[in-house]
């Protein structure tokens, strides 16, 4: 195991990702007290104030984080774009700015629960101590009221550090990097060395940060010089190390994005190599969501990625027509134009929607198309992943073909293939460029009447990068020259689960395949 | 009495639940400079509300209250607080700092310097009879309830004030320490000079102690004096409280006897 190089990959990305989980987790938990500390003393005594702000931060808990996450990028862009038009300048809004606002939003509730609880718990006959005395309200609070809430507003900041930190490994899909980057990559490419890496990264990095806030609180609270400096320090340690940027962050000229799946992960890792290989400082931004990825090209956070002409056109255009395939390519590249995105070109193979049976017992029923299937569907069960059944593609292949299977299930993608080849189910809608179509002797029934939109393979460039000649020709080498066989085949190698399946070690391998011809 | 009076209650009333309870009820009292003065009654007849609001802890509906010749109402409540002793039920300690910081926060909160405080505070120490070193750096919670008291009572004195206000401040201790506690009381009453309103329930209390008792029930003030006077009140509900120290007297008198003749 120690023998692996992966777990050597894993400690060398460890300063970048580390670095900026951190930088994201502190400034959100930071930003989260300097909201949540003022508006629980004010609400502390107006008890319908209180109970909405509670009752908002509970909603906002209920919330998953991926999504509360999700929601803040679109809403930035409107705000980037707001604020372009109204003020002159823009802002990004890809990446630490909605993670930062998500996850501070998602740290309010623990702390103002137990600022309000520990507050609220102080003694009436302390209080009126207090007040017998001759303090001021102000005084009152400060002397008595929040020394002795502290040790039940500390639980509550522990916790609020504790879940932004867990929940700060789901900002990679919206373009920032953090310990979830070993777990997307790792999850995708099944490399279980990174997805362990990144849960125990991600661990200890809230605990060292509890057991520090802990060691804060309990030297304050029983007065130990010691232990409250030691946790002071500690704490101070991280957020200085915040402030000072990674020396592994480099000031990278071009960035390449890539989606949540092994596909995504080869070729950006392709192109990325040869970005550099034609002397461009390149760097990733893996595990982006769907919807985030072409939001960002657009806005220039990332200069190029690779998308597929089927998903742009029902996605991002919601175009409902099918049209043939270079019709529907041309009518993409002048849409795209408009956006000043440039379609760079096909890499030579699509990863579109197909059913898929084995190949054997499609030879021995006679089956060689969907309309073949389509006589003998009524028997059928038929297996997707979580969304095809809702997709438009789904009800054109009904409408084309009368297609009517006994019975339909969902399953998780890298699951349906072994199902289908094991006759757990009769047929899928798979992926045309997935490896494992060739490793258990699947076969693709042909869509004679193009019910499925094409879904070939596209290099989209930034508005940024729109007149880049070395760009453009570090990549040119690329187009047309990847075909079906040969990403699957590369899907296949990146789906393992040993050293040479890293998507580095995959692109490697790309790039001398295609090389050679 | 003395001529003139350092605390003066004139027709004060105040109620609660927008005016179905009447907590005081036109009460008028005079406390001279020097007095010790006790406010006898059961729990709900209003004494705890008459002695707050001396202080402005509680703010009274109509009548006047003047304390050292002024309106309690001309005067900051803050710095009216800061000026008068308050002695509190079960000590009222703040629970988080040292017995030294409790007995040196009102002068903390006038601006007095540190090393000013810190010599007060031992001065205190010997006044309320606790040991400086042994006590200083404790905590409430470490103390006995006697001595949390005595701290209470250090508290009370620490910006030298000439009222002292104190609500049933013996009233959860035993009967030995509360019997010591109100005898070192009274003896720094008569050295420092203090004018004093003690609550209690409880009349023995009140006619060992004090120099004059006024009873108080329903918010309504019915009878005060020295014990002497209250001795002749035709007041049924005085009578009965005078009661229990008398026949405690008798009894005593009886399972004591002096000289061997009983």
């Amino acid at each position: 195991m120690s023998a692996d190089p992966r777990w050597g990959e894993a400690l060398g990305h460890l300063p970048d990702y580390l670095g900026n989980h951190l930088r994201v987790s502190v400034t959100a938990l930071a930003l989260g007290l300097l909201i949540s500390l003022p508006l629980a003393l004010i609400a502390r005594n107006k008890p319908v104030l209180r109970g909405a702000l509670l009752g908002f931060a509970s909603v906002v808990q209920t919330v998953p984080g991926l999504a509360l996450l999700a929601l803040f990028y679109p809403l930035l862009l409107a705000l980037a774009a707001l604020s372009l038009t109204w003020l002159g300048f823009s802002f990004s809004a890809f990446g630490f700015l909605p993670a930062v606002l998500a996850l501070a939003l998602y740290s309010m509730l623990p702390v103002l629960r137990n600022t309000i609880t520990g507050l609220q718990g102080v003694d009436p006959a302390i209080l009126e101590a207090a007040q017998g005395v001759g303090m001021t309200s102000r005084q009152s609070l400060f002397m008595v009221e929040l020394p002795l809430a502290l040790p039940v507003m500390m639980a509550g900041i522990r916790t609020a550090a504790v879940w932004v930190i867990g929940t700060a490994t789901l900002s990679t899909p919206i373009g920032q990097t953090s310990l979830g980057n070993y777990i997307f990559a790792g999850l995708q490419t099944q490399n279980w060395v990174f997805v362990l890496f990144g849960c125990f990264a991600a661990a200890a990095l809230a605990l060292v940060v509890d057991q520090l806030l802990a060691l804060l609180e309990t030297g304050i609270r029983t007065r130990s010089r010691m232990r409250a400096a030691l946790g002071g320090i500690g704490v101070l340690a991280l957020v200085a190390a915040t402030l000072v940027p990674s020396l592994a962050r480099t000031q990278s000229t071009t960035i390449v994005g890539a989606k949540t799946f092994t596909e995504q992960y080869v070729l950006a890792a392709l192109m990325a190599q040869r970005l550099r290989a034609a002397g461009l400082a390149a760097s990733s931004r893996e595990g982006l969501g769907s919807n985030v990825i072409f939001a960002a090209l657009a806005s220039n956070d990332i200069d190029v990625y690779v998308d597929y002409s089927g998903t742009l056109w029902a996605n991002q255009f919601h175009r409902t027509d099918v049209k043939p395939r270079q019709e529907l390519l041309a009518d993409l590249k002048a849409t795209l134009a408009r956006q000043k995105i440039t379609l760079l070109g096909e890499l030579g193979f699509e990863n579109a929607y197909a059913l898929v049976m084995p190949k054997k017992r499609a030879e021995a029923l006679g089956i060689r198309s969907i309309a073949d299937l389509a006589s003998r569907a009524g028997t059928m069960s038929i297996a997707g992943d979580y969304e095809f059944f809702s997709r438009p593609e789904w009800a054109g292949l009904q409408q084309a073909y009368g297609l009517a299977f006994r019975a339909q299930r969902q399953m998780q993608p890298d699951f349906m293939y072994a199902a289908v080849a094991s006759a757990e189910v009769d047929v899928i809608a798979g992926y045309t460029s997935d490896g494992l179509i060739a490793k258990y002797d699947l076969v693709v029934l042909e869509d004679s009447k193009h019910a499925i939109p094409p879904y070939d393979a596209i290099v989209l460039t930034s508005p940024k990068r729109g007149q880049d000649q070395v760009f453009h020709a570090a990549l040119a080498p690329l187009l047309g020259r990847i075909d079906i066989a040969t990403m699957r085949e590369a899907n296949l190698r990146a789906s393992g689960n040993d050293a040479g399946s890293s998507p580095d070690a995959v692109a490697n391998w790309l790039w001398e395949k295609i090389g050679r011809r | 009495m003395s001529a003139v009076p350092l605390i003066a209650y004139q027709h004060v009333g105040k109620s609660f639940d927008g005016g179905r309870v009447k907590a005081v009820d036109d009460v008028t009292l005079e406390v001279g400079e020097g007095e010790f003065l006790a406010i006898v009654g059961g729990s709900g007849s209003g004494k705890t509300t008459l002695l707050r609001l001396a202080n402005r802890l509680i703010e009274a509906d109509g009548g006047s209250i003047r304390v050292e010749g002024e309106d309690v109402r001309a005067v900051d409540p803050i710095r009216l607080r800061r000026r008068i002793g308050y002695v509190f039920q079960s000590g009222g300690l703040f629970p988080h700092i040292s017995v030294a910081h409790n007995i040196g926060i009102t002068p903390k909160l006038l601006g007095t310097p540190a090393e000013e405080i810190s010599s007060r505070v031992d001065e205190l120490l010997d006044l309320v009879r606790l040991d400086r070193n042994q006590h200083r750096d404790r905590f409430p919670h470490e103390l006995s309830g006697g001595q949390r008291q005595r701290v209470g009572v250090a508290r009370a004195l620490a910006a030298k004030p000439r009222i002292v206000l104190m609500d049933e401040p013996f009233g959860a201790l035993d009967p030995l320490t509360r019997d010591a506690l109100g005898d070192d009381f009274r003896a720094l009453h008569k050295k420092l000079g203090l004018t004093t309103i003690m609550i209690t329930h409880d009349m023995t209390e009140a006619v060992l102690l004090a120099d004059r008792v006024a009873v108080m029930r329903a918010g309504r003030l019915l009878a005060e004096g020295t014990p002497a006077d209250l001795a002749k009140s035709n007041d049924p509900y005085v009578g009965e409280l005078l009661g229990t120290p008398r026949r405690q007297a008798e009894r005593l008198a009886e399972l004591l006897p002096k000289d061997g003749a009983a």
